[in-house]
């Protein structure tokens, strides 16, 4: 639990050594033939945050997917490749067992129960913990770290807006008390402003000792937080580096981030082309 | 003005069995998303297993009542590991069909134990009724309904406050978010297919008591909750009851009213009753009475 604790500023974060997640060569196929990742290396330091680039397609939810043992749904296998978890191995783990081992995931499009009220979304989110003292606690602080959630504790999920069912949807992972905390396209459909807010919730879990992977394709929001990144194209990892590095890259300056380029003239689609296949050969 | 008491309190204990087999399909609907066709052969088996604890063993009755219960519970939770566990992921279809084969074997395996002709169960309330106020009550009636309600606030406050009862419900609403929570989907059927017999058992029990027997056609009873579930809403478990009360009572009163006043819609007409019930509701609510249209926001 305790993890690199900042001072105050909250500006001190630097990851410790050890990561607490580590994929090493993975390669995922969906109903056995189409190949979703292709040797796909990360590793999410203790206390860090990992955020994970891509576009549409690239393999990023199917990466979350097979790291919390949801592939099955989807009908997807892993081929090759071994995901450990604080270095054990959760290749073949049920989906339960490795939210019970401290992982949670705030899935993409949010995925709360409508139908059933805040609070109750919060308990079940809270399923796997047998600790009703170590439960309310948990309650308490995302009460407190969501004001909006308190407020409408007893309203059906599904009346709220989006931007308070994302905090609801991250409410619930932190119901699970987890040392890791995925989170799949967080700022997804909401409003400037909100993105800014979950950008705030997402640092200060971070600042409370869990490491976070961050699958994102705002990835000024993404590296504006992350320690480390990854851009994931069709199904590896065609870059990576310190946040820093790869805000300073002038392909993800380009493609990623927004900015035109050095010329401030648009680019074409065969530049697009071009940079697509020197990625391609740099992976 | 006493007649109209009398069939009220005898339409509200047949709606309180139709309750408790509409309750069955809609906890299995739920967790599913599959019309559990053998939910009629789990109330025949919850007969005979009352049968065989209070006659053939010997239990005093209401120690059997609960034994059945829970022998209701062992059996929907064994159908579940030996067939249906196998069959997660399938298209609903497949487990449909899989339901009315239980069905089938249910039918051909009660009556080689226990014979097809109907035995008496031996309850303590038999024939018996109470008159307070010059209304004839059956004992019998009055047990179902107490039992009946016993059971649906246990069901209820199941669903409202135990873990499992949330896990229940929001893994109806969305499986793979609700295994993403660390909710096992496979003990979450395990315990719908408990509760569906377990419900189911009581109602056969009950059914069998009051002088009813124990028979084969027990299992009709489902026929007549089809439309109970249909009416209350097919995921609704609050609908279930309200249907049920509804369909018992108007099935009851049809049964002694329209002989007397409507002759030319002939006989056995309270039989058809609870679809004619079923379909005037539904050309008002096409989606059941408590039956949600989905809320949901883009």
């Amino acid at each position: 639990m305790e993890a690199t604790r900042g001072g105050d500023d909250g500006a001190v974060r630097a990851p410790a050594e050890a990561p607490i997640l580590q994929v090493s060569n993975l390669a995922v196929a969906y109903n056995e033939s189409v190949l979703a990742l292709r040797a796909v290396s990360l590793s999410v330091p203790a206390g860090a945050v990992v955020a994970l680039l891509g576009a549409n397609g690239a393999g990023k939810t199917t990466l979350l997917r097979a790291v919390s043992g949801l592939l099955g749904v989807h009908g997807g296998t892993v081929r090759q490749g071994a995901i450990t978890f604080d270095g054990e191995p959760i290749g073949q783990a049920a989906p339960a067992a490795i939210v019970k081992r401290g992982m949670a995931q705030v899935m993409e499009g949010r995925r709360i129960f409508g139908e059933l009220s805040v609070e109750e979304n919060l308990r079940a989110g809270a399923f796997t913990r047998r600790d009703r003292s170590g439960v309310r606690d948990a309650y308490d602080r995302v009460m407190e770290m969501f004001p909006v959630l308190a407020e409408r504790r007893r309203s059906q999920a599904g009346l709220m807006s989006g931007g308070e069912q994302q905090m609801l949807a991250i409410g619930r992972a932190l119901m699970a008390a987890p040392r890791l905390l995925l989170l799949d396209e967080p700022s997804l459909g909401l409003a400037p402003l909100v993105v800014q807010q979950i950008g705030e919730v997402i640092a200060e879990i971070n600042r409370g000792g869990v490491s976070v992977l961050l699958v994102e394709q705002n990835a000024n929001m993404a590296l504006g937080l992350a320690h480390h990144g990854y851009v994931l194209e069709t199904g590896r990892i065609a870059k990576s580096g310190t946040a820093a590095d790869l805000r300073a890259d002038s392909d993800i300056q380009e493609y990623y981030l927004g900015a035109g380029g050095g010329d401030g003239a648009r680019r074409s689609f065969r530049d697009l082309k071009g940079y697509r296949r020197r990625t391609r050969w740099s992976a | 003005m006493t007649d109209f008491l009398n069939l009220l309190v005898s339409g509200v204990a047949l709606g309180a069995q139709y309750s408790l087999v509409a309750l069955g399909f809609v906890v299995i609907y739920r967790a599913t998303g599959v019309i559990n066709f053998a939910q009629g052969g789990f109330c025949v088996l919850g007969a005979y297993l009352a049968y065989n604890f209070h006659n053939t063993w010997g239990v005093p009755f209401y120690l059997a009542l609960v034994l059945t219960a829970l022998a209701g519970a062992g059996v929907g939770a064994l159908v579940d590991v030996t067939v249906l566990r196998r069959f997660v992921g399938q298209p609903p279809f497949v487990v449909i069909m899989l339901t009315i084969g239980l069905l089938i074997l249910i039918e051909q395996i009660v009556p080689s134990v226990w014979g097809a002709d109907p035995l008496p169960l031996g309850d303590p309330w038999g024939l018996r009724t109470v008159s307070p106020g010059g209304v004839d009550i059956k004992v019998s009636d009055l047990w179902t309904v107490g039992i009946v309600a016993v059971v649906l606030a246990g069901f209820f406050a199941f669903f409202r406050f135990s873990r499992m009862g949330v896990a229940m419900r929001a893994t109806a609403v969305d499986l793979e978010a609700a295994m993403a929570q660390g909710i096992p989907a496979h003990r979450v059927y395990r315990v719908s297919w408990s509760i569906a017999g377990l419900v189911a058992a009581l109602a056969g029990l009950t059914l069998a008591a009051g002088g009813g027997g124990v028979r084969l056609d027990i299992e009709l009873v489902a026929l007549t909750a089809f439309p109970v579930i249909i009416l209350g809403g097919l995921d609704s478990p609050g609908g279930a009851v309200a249907g049920g009360l509804l369909i018992g009572v108007a099935q009851v009163m049809s049964g002694k009213y329209q002989p007397e006043h409507a002759t030319w819609l002939g006989q056995g007409f309270p039989i058809v009753m609870p679809y004619v019930v079923m379909i005037i509701v539904l050309l008002v609510r096409p989606y059941g009475l408590f039956g949600q249209r989905k809320v949901r926001r883009i």
